[in-house]
């Protein structure tokens, strides 16, 4: 009995800490006060950076309610326009029809790149774009072609609903071939350990995950880097976009200039994605 | 006269044998119904047969189907041969003290959640593969059905022991009466008489190993191509179905994993009756 009765404070005292810690912070004081129920639905690709935010900012305040959906881009786009969600996210930027239709105003966020990786040991770390969709699409097999090792080339892609696999697709194969034979696999994370693991492996990750353990390959002289994506040099990348319909005002404006203050975006930095200036 | 509390209990467990088996219906009738549309467009024989190329909207499982009986029977035939030896160990040849800690080792080894299987495979198997054949990532049929055959080892080799300790004691006595070696005894009397546990076993291992998700997923590399050697990658039905499950709920894609829902679901079915069956026969004919 004696040990409970110093432990139960303690546990008291560290609850009373963590509910009030984020209570300090100077970007979420918009928050202090405001009630109300936010809806957010669309692009895949933002969900952590959304789901941390609404964390930060119903932890601050339990008035608030924030749910957030996936669906796609698509759907992102279509329910913001029809008023069933207060924010649709989109991963791509809506075309003039959608945007005069549905009067959308576009918030960017984040710059998202995707570039090609290899494993660290592969000598090939530079390619022509043609060689790298000639690579995907199952024309050159072998490594040798590019000045590496004599073993096949084992390709690894990301799966149906990836955002990644989109940009990739669209803006660095030009929409052309994927061989059905490819790896395939389910995140940014396991794309990086499986080229991580296979000398003789290339794949596509979000720039903000390429770290020591793969290697990124120039694409005509440019390295995907998050330096070379913000200069605009390397060109597979995307706008991650939340979309209004009309200009925002009260709870959904506070949360969209939140991912704008430095908390919101050390946030979109800690998630792998560039916070637009 | 019975006990009112009795009778209450009694309606408790009925309604709830009820419910499990309602459930077990409406998932099938679920699935068929979300899946309809597509079925009905091409037809499901279609599904059952065309490739996976949702660009250009085909949307079949052909492949797939490939791919788990591939993995699952490769699997198989890798378990039943240790689980059989395994077994035989612990319930014959081990003196009493090894035969315990067996046991309890492979009693562990159920336990392992699948994840971790997965997590070994890549890190030592998938390298070695690779380095062994030269060809290919090393995420293949091979190495994702060596993986499963040691998963469902121990669930077969417990079945196993289980119908060896139901043997009757006088028929191994005769045996050794007879002047029986081990490797007769194990031949002529344990593995004919209990030739039903061993199938049930085997065919409950089967269940697991195509059911098994994460081992796939995580080894086999997933591609969307029937393999042509085992060295090739290949992804199970399991796999498409978690693969697929976050596209858009409205797409064709999201509607065709349903079809491979009850692909697998007819195929535990089929599975189940046929182990019932084959039981049901043995006992009709003892």
């Amino acid at each position: 009995m004696k040990k409970i009765s110093w432990i139960q404070p303690l546990l008291i005292i560290s609850i009373l800490l963590l509910v009030c810690a984020p209570a300090f912070s100077g970007s979420l004081d918009p928050f202090q006060g405001e009630k109300g129920v936010l809806k957010i639905s669309g692009g895949t690709a933002h969900i952590p950076v959304m789901k941390d935010a609404a964390k930060k900012i119903m932890v601050m305040n339990p008035e608030i309610q924030i749910s957030i959906a996936g669906g796609g881009s698509g759907v992102g786009i279509k329910q913001v326009g029809e008023g069933l969600v207060a924010i649709g996210n989109s991963g791509r930027k809506p075309t003039d029809e959608e945007i005069s239709r549905y009067k959308l105003v576009l918030h960017k966020w984040a710059i998202d790149g995707v570039g090609p990786v290899v494993n660290p040991k592969n000598p090939v770390k530079a390619l022509s774009k043609s060689q790298m969709k000639d690579i995907f699409a199952g024309k050159i097999e072998n490594w040798k072609m590019l000045g590496g090792e004599d073993r096949k080339i084992n390709i690894y892609t990301r799966d149906e609903a990836s955002g990644t696999r989109e940009v990739f697709w669209k803006k660095g194969l030009d929409k052309g071939e994927i061989i059905p034979g490819a790896h395939v696999v389910v995140s940014n994370g396991a794309m990086k350990s499986a080229i991580a693991q296979d000398p003789y492996g290339i794949g596509y990750v979000s720039v903000g995950h390429i770290d020591a353990t793969v290697a990124p390959v120039a694409l005509d002289g440019v390295v995907p880097t998050i330096e070379t994506v913000q200069e605009g040099t390397y060109t597979i990348a995307r706008g991650l976009y939340s979309n209004t319909r009309g200009e925002p005002s009260g709870l959904t404006k506070k949360f969209l200039d939140f991912l704008f203050t430095p908390e919101g975006k050390k946030i979109i930095e800690e998630k792998g994605f560039i916070p637009v200036r | 006269m019975k006990k009112i509390g009795e009778r209450v209990a009694e309606r408790a467990f009925f309604l709830s044998a009820l419910a499990s088996s309602l459930i077990t219906v409406a998932i099938l009738v679920f699935m068929v119904f979300m899946g309809l549309p597509l079925m009905r467009e091409g037809g499901f024989y279609q599904l059952l047969v065309k490739p996976w190329a949702p660009y250009q909207g085909a949307f079949g499982i052909y492949p797939m189907i490939v791919g788990t009986a591939c993995i699952s029977l490769l699997g198989l035939a890798v378990a039943f041969p240790l689980s059989l030896g395994c077994s035989f160990l612990i319930t014959t040849i081990a003196p009493k003290p090894v035969s315990r800690v067996f046991r309890r080792l492979i009693e562990l080894m159920t336990g392992i959640p699948t994840v971790i299987y997965g997590f070994v495979g890549i890190f030592l198997l998938v390298p070695f593969v690779r380095e062994l054949f030269q060809d290919g990532s090393g995420m293949c049929v091979l190495t994702a059905a060596l993986v499963l055959g040691i998963m469902i080892t121990p669930t077969m080799t417990l079945f196993f022991c289980d119908s060896f300790a139901r043997i009757p004691r006088s028929y191994l006595d005769a045996a050794d009466a007879l002047g029986a070696s081990p490797v007769q005894k194990l031949l002529y009397v344990i593995l004919p008489s209990a030739r039903k546990g061993l199938l049930n076993g085997v065919i409950l291992a089967l269940g697991r190993a195509v059911g098994d998700t994460l081992v796939a997923l995580m080894l086999a590399g997933n591609s969307v191509r029937v393999p042509e050697s085992v060295l090739e990658p290949a992804r199970t039905l399991t796999a498409h179905i978690a693969l697929v499950i976050a596209a858009d709920y409205e797409s064709p894609e999201f509607r065709s994993i349903f079809s491979c829902g009850v692909v697998l679901y007819l195929f535990t079915l089929v599975v189940t009756f046929l182990a019932r069956y084959l039981s049901f026969a043995e006992n009709k004919k003892a």
